[in-house]
């Protein structure tokens, strides 16, 4: 870990204002940030404490939705009676993910960044475009077992590794934000990350000092949730693949259709065709299939993530067995 | 250290059967109860101290620095930015001493030395020391180290074919009986089949550490170590200093499973450090630096041929094995060790061939040999079993051999047999089905059964007991505890012998100026250095008839108290200034005469999902037999332990090495999947009755490696059973079996 | 720097890079938490933190001044065990012994958010968590044990949650909810 100023804020506006300079990072849980500092992945010169702000609320908004603060640990916001009743996926993620330590620690904001897991840029004595622009990716060509099979370039295939944010993505959040000039900021989750292309190393839209302050969740979808994550151990393990499903069925064909994957792509993925080849059909595992080949029809394995092809199919169509069965 | 003026020494060689053991005939009635653990309360508050933990004065960080690339010649170290950095004390190359590899269990010689020439990714090269751990880990980060880069051999696959025949370890290479070859041919049936298993971390919860101080030219090494009689002699030489200057202090370790058998790269490192200082270093290696540069179990690649009569008796049996370990490194996997004694056969074939890698050291981890052997042998007896159309315990049963198939002795004892069919009554192996047939919704049920077999061996150990003037014992001797359970046994041996109550035996252990104990590895630390208390107790037993008057056997001890006579005296009133004696056990003949193992049988039932090919253990037993269970509760503990490495091994464990330059890719405990609470059902453990004459005058056989060994073969014929599918390309991860699974 | 911990004050003025962990082994001779991956992997260096099990390792100290914060230390002595730790001693829920602290310290944060009602990933029913050994093993994924006393640790912990009342919270919050 290299040194470091620390400054703590009591308030958002001080903190984006004290997070304006090059090399600042916000640090709240610090579950994934120290992480990856101890190695020297994160180089972080300045870290602004923002673990004290009042982002830590959960309110229910006059629409029917939620608004999350960004401090709101993972803990706290899988058991809140409201995300349980209303928005079982977001539940279902974050208990999917990490530990119950982790989960106390992380934050909704900080959880929305996680970076990658990929072996490679986890060390540095390996070529990684995600932390070192131009000089190559190991991933391609070596073990990619975790890796992504969407949304890929010849400069990176690294996968977003989390839980929540791709529980998320299928209940269309907004990312709302604070920029250094004080100016608010409202990002859909659909336009919050960013592929990798050939700066792997920009991973969302936010700007140098932006800070995530809050979580938006529109009113409830209607339909059934669930998430289901597919891994190597029973618990404690980051996602090979999973899915986050809202699907409702009216009148014996499907009415709505939210269906966002983690571990396939480098962000929580969503491919509204997949959807669009789903709403106002009878459900069928033709129908499903269908769906299938449309989300798959890009992947593109690396070797030791081939399988993740057609694990995804296996996985998508008995997800939405489940959704749409009786 | 032997010789103590009022003490005398009792020694034994197993040259001949031990029928009588004090065990059986004492009074205080402690041994082999499931008793608690002695030091169980420090370890639940946090109060055992462990080799970081100790709390000197003065103590300065070490970090160690890595090599970056998978062979080479370092042409230039550049330290010139770290040792500029703030509370950056030196930055310290000793390329000849510096440790190249660690060294193998029970070597009394240094490890291979020198690290100028990079053998393999991740090789220490270098330590930063500084005031603060932060400074000296951020430093390490800041050497820039250039390299001549080698050519180097990554791929397993692309050099298997220059396999070469090692040297004979703890059994010969190669081993031919008869001819295989002819009797597959003449068999009615036959398998031919290959599995495969993974390089795999003993991955420890404590990392390696040690914490050196010197004074007066002689070094304390505060270490995690599991042998350190022998670890001493390691340190000593690489170090290029006489034994008697150097002592090993392991009083806790925090896990070791081998890799912490002989001494790793921080060792020498921190001693080095610390010398050049002038005051106390401590390295503890980071968790990827474990993964990267202790040891590693080798990758396996074994054919299993077997070849049956119409009744299933074998007629050969044929284990090929093909392993890996850099250049110069003898130690293979014994992957066919217990192939040679398991079962009946004639025509046999049992062989162990290197592929040199430039992959990072191989060498023991939990069961050498057994632990992944056993899946291929009892993967392909369960293979066998269903292409007769047999029961797979009813083969066992066929192929019981009456003594050793290769050797033609006797087996000291062996309840293979019963524990199979104790397991199958009950775990309600009657209600197999055929393979993948149950079907519970989205699951697929399935059971299996293994074998488990560990070679028994007996070491040379050494320990002192005394009874001080208030009549408390005091044990000690340099054998570890690394979870094992030995400080509680060895007070549970004195307790018993000397008839006292076991809070009155205190137990040191760790310590190599107490007499040399045969060190925690290979099973045999509690026969070896419970045989060298009992031996002690034995001679002190001696010396109290002798203070009472008495003949040692018309004496009872119990509850501290001397019975004898028609009288009952305190023992502290008949040691006088104290009493001691020193035990020495040394393994002779009854190794040769008689073939000695511990014995069990793993059944599992697991769960595969029909939709992602998750796979759950949902139920397993283990039903074992290593002869006198010295405690019930801690024996079970051992199993336990066992059997879940079984499961790590089955379906998780797999340590990656890159094929470009052989560097360890999930170097951390996020991607290298131990097993989590989730992953591990209430597992059963039962030991049936039994007492091995031949082991030791404890008449216990070794217990810490028979849980791993068969269990992930278990769970591989459990598997089998469940979806009708067999891959014999371990961990049966998911990605393996999709395509066996029913169509979604 | 000041901090309070097992009820204690305590002054010391460590690097900044200082982990709560690191502060409390090589700083304030608190070594009962320990250090098995650094990276949270592992859990064995879990502490309390305003009564939330963490992990100490993925936390700066100088994060935690304001905080009351509990270690194995804090929970009982060898005189004096806490109840989950003498239930560690007799289900023999440790074999070597170095996870153990986090183990128990997360044990004692666990069975908190039990009876705050908190679901896991294996709940069924998420209004209404039940307690069993499935969630025992689930809620206590985070703490790695290679010595793989897990069978032994659920046991411990089942049986303080039995006597101490954690079930019947849990029992209580499941029919409140089916009802």
């Amino acid at each position: 870990m290299k040194t470091f100023t620390y400054a703590k804020a009591n308030d958002a506006e001080t903190a984006v204002r004290d997070a304006h300079v090059s090399g600042a990072k916000f640090i709240a849980g610090g579950t994934n940030l120290l992480d990856l500092m101890k190695l020297q992945v994160e180089t972080p010169e300045k870290l602004v404490d923002i673990s004290r702000l009042p982002l830590g609320e959960i309110e229910e908004r006059e629409d029917g939705g939620l608004t999350i603060g960004a401090l709101v640990p993972n803990s706290d916001l899988a058991a809140d009676p409201r995300v349980i009743a209303k928005y079982e996926v977001l539940s279902r993620a974050l208990l999917a993910g990490a530990s119950g330590q982790l989960r106390n620690k992380a934050t909704t904001g900080g959880n929305l960044l996680q970076r990658t897991r990929c072996y490679y840029f986890y060390d540095t004595a390996t070529a990684c475009n995600k932390r070192e622009p131009g000089a190559g990716c190991s991933a391609v060509g070596g073990f990619n077992r975790v890796l992504a099979v969407l949304g890929t370039s010849d400069h990176c295939i690294a996968t977003h590794p989390g839980d929540m944010p791709v529980a998320m993505r299928a209940l269309d959040a907004t990312i709302i934000t604070l920029k250094a000039d004080g100016d608010k900021r409202r990002i859909s989750i659909h336009d919050f990350y960013r592929l990798p292309g050939d700066t792997p190393n920009i991973e969302t839209v936010l700007e140098p000092g932006e800070l995530i302050t809050h979580a938006e969740l529109p009113a409830p979808p209607k339909g059934r949730q669930t998430y289901r994550k597919v891994r190597d151990r029973a618990s404690y393990a980051f996602a090979l693949v999973s899915v986050a499903g809202v699907v409702s069925v009216e009148d014996g064909r499907i009415a709505s259709a939210a269906l966002a994957f983690g571990g396939l792509g480098p962000m929580p993925w969503r491919n509204a065709a997949v959807e669009a080849a789903l709403v106002g059909k009878a459900p069928s595992d033709a129908v499903f299939n269908a769906a299938a080949d449309i989300l798959l029809a890009d992947a593109r394995g690396y070797g030791s993530n081939d399988f993740k092809i057609p694990l995804t199919r296996r996985v998508l169509i008995a997800t939405l067995r489940d959704l749409t069965g009786e | 250290m032997f010789g103590f003026g009022k003490g005398d020494t009792n020694a034994l060689t197993m040259n001949t059967a031990h029928p009588d053991s004090l065990l059986d005939t004492s009074a205080q009635d402690v041994i082999g109860k499931p008793l608690d653990r002695v030091d169980g309360p420090k370890k639940v508050s946090g109060q055992a101290t462990y080799a970081a933990e100790y709390a000197l004065d003065d103590v300065a960080y070490g970090y160690l620095v890595r090599a970056t690339v998978g062979t080479g010649k370092i042409t230039d170290l550049d330290a010139s930015v770290a040792r500029a950095m703030p509370g950056v004390i030196d930055v310290i190359t000793d390329y000849a001493t510096f440790l190249r590899n660690p060294q193998q269990g029970g070597e009394t010689s240094a490890p291979t030395q020198g690290v100028e020439d990079v053998a393999y990714h991740g090789e220490i090269i270098a330590i930063v020391v500084a005031e603060s751990y932060e400074a000296a880990r951020d430093a390490a980060e800041q050497v820039k180290v250039t390299y001549a880069p080698g050519e180097g051999r990554y791929s397993f696959l692309a050099h298997r074919e220059e396999a070469e025949k090692p040297s004979t370890q703890q059994i010969p290479p190669h081993h031919k009986q008869g001819d295989v070859d002819t009797a597959m041919a003449e068999a009615v049936h036959t398998i031919d089949v290959t599995y495969t298993t993974p390089s795999q971390n003993s991955a420890a919860m404590e990392p390696h550490a040690s914490l050196a101080v010197w004074q007066d030219g002689a070094l304390t090494l505060y270490g995690a170590y599991q042998m350190p009689a022998s670890d001493k002699l390691q340190l000593a030489k690489s170090l290029g200093v006489s034994a008697d200057k150097v002592r090993i202090v392991a009083a806790f370790v925090g896990g070791g499973f081998g890799s912490k058998l002989g001494i790793a790269p921080e060792s020498v490192a921190a001693a080095i450090a610390a010398k050049r200082l002038g005051r106390p270093v401590k390295a503890v290696m980071a968790r990827q630096q474990v993964f990267d540069a202790t040891v590693r179990r080798s990758n396996t690649e074994q054919r299993m041929r077997l070849g049956a009569d119409a009744d299933g008796r074998l007629t050969a049996i044929g284990h090929e094995t093909l392993v890996s370990n850099l250049p110069g490194e003898d130690f293979f996997e014994p992957a066919g060790v217990a192939t040679h004694f398991l079962y009946e056969g004639e025509n046999r074939l049992i062989t162990h061939d290197i592929v040199r890698l430039d992959w990072m050291l191989a060498g023991s981890m939990r069961a050498p040999g057994e632990a992944v052997g056993l899946i291929a042998l009892e993967g392909a007896i369960d293979e066998l079993a269903e292409k007769i159309g047999i029961d797979p315990i009813e083969l066992r049963r066929r192929n019981e051999p009456r003594e050793d198939p290769e050797k033609k002795v006797p087996y000291s004892s062996r309840a293979l047999i019963p524990c199979l069919e104790r397991g199958a009554e009950k775990f309600g192996w009657a209600q197999r089905k055929p393979a993948g047939t149950d079907r519970r919704g989205d699951w697929l049920y399935g059971i299996g059964v293994a074998s488990a077999a560990r070679s028994n061996m007996l070491q040379k150990s050494a320990a002192k007991v005394s009874i001080d003037g208030q009549g408390k014992a005091h044990v000690e001797t340099d054998m570890t505890d690394i979870g094992t359970g030995t400080y509680t046994i060895l007070a549970q041996i004195t307790a018993e012998i000397l008839g006292l109550p076991l809070e009155d035996v205190i137990v040191h252990l760790g310590d190599t100026d107490a007499p040399p104990g045969a060190g925690s590895g290979g099973s045999w630390g509690a026969g070896s250095s419970g045989s060298s208390v009992y031996l002690a107790c034995e001679a002190l037993r001696g010396q109290i008839a002798k203070a009472m008057g008495v003949a040692e056997d018309a004496m009872t001890l119990k509850d501290g108290r001397v019975i004898a006579d028609n009288r009952s005296v305190p023992l502290a009133e008949l040691v006088g200034e104290g009493m001691e004696a020193t035990g020495q056990i040394a393994p002779g003949k009854q190794e040769q005469l008689f073939n000695q193992a511990s014995y069990g049988a793993h059944f599992a039932e697991v769960a595969v999902n029909v939709v992602t090919g998750e796979v759950r253990v949902k139920r397993m037993l283990g039903v074992f037999t290593a002869g006198r269970i010295l405690n019930a509760k801690t024996a079970r503990s051992q199993c336990l332990g066992g059997m879940t490495f079984g499961i790590g091994c089955a379906l998780t464990e797999e340590l990656v090495h890159d094929p470009r330059n052989g560097k360890i890719v999930n170097r951390d405990l996020g991607e290298y999947h131990v097993p989590v609470n989730a992953d591990v059902p209430q597992l059963e453990v039962e030991f049936l009755q039994e007492r091995d004459i031949h082991a030791n005058p404890l008449h216990a056989k070794g217990l810490g490696e028979v849980g791993i060994c068969g269990a992930a073969g278990a769970i591989g014929n459990a598997l089998y059973n469940a979806t009708g599918v067999r891959v014999r390309d371990y961990p049966l991860t998911l990605d393996k079996l999709l395509e066996g699974l029913p169509a979604v | 720097m000041h901090f309070t911990i097992n009820g204690q004050s305590y002054q010391a003025e460590p690097d900044i890079r200082t982990s709560l962990l690191d502060l409390c082994r090589e700083h304030l001779g608190l070594t009962g938490s320990k250090k098995g991956c650094d990276h949270g992997q592992c859990g064995a260096c879990t502490m309390l933190v305003n009564g939330r099990r963490i992990n100490s390792c993925l936390s700066l100290a100088v994060m935690h001044q304001d905080d009351e914060i509990v270690t194995i230390e804090g929970l009982g002595t060898p005189e004096d065990l806490h109840p989950l730790q003498s239930a560690f001693v007799r289900h023999d829920g440790y074999q070597c012994g170095y996870c153990t602290p986090g183990q128990i310290c997360s044990a004692v944060g666990m069975l908190d958010e039990v009876r705050k009602g908190w679901p896991s990933h294996v709940t069924g029913d998420l209004d209404a968590p039940r307690f069993n050994d499935d969630e025992i093993s689930e809620r206590m994924s985070g703490n790695i044990c290679r010595c793989a006393a897990y069978p032994n640790i659920v046991d411990a912990i089942r049986e303080v949650a039995e006597a101490d009342g954690t079930v019947d919270i849990a029992l209580r919050q499941t029919v409140e909810a089916g009802a």
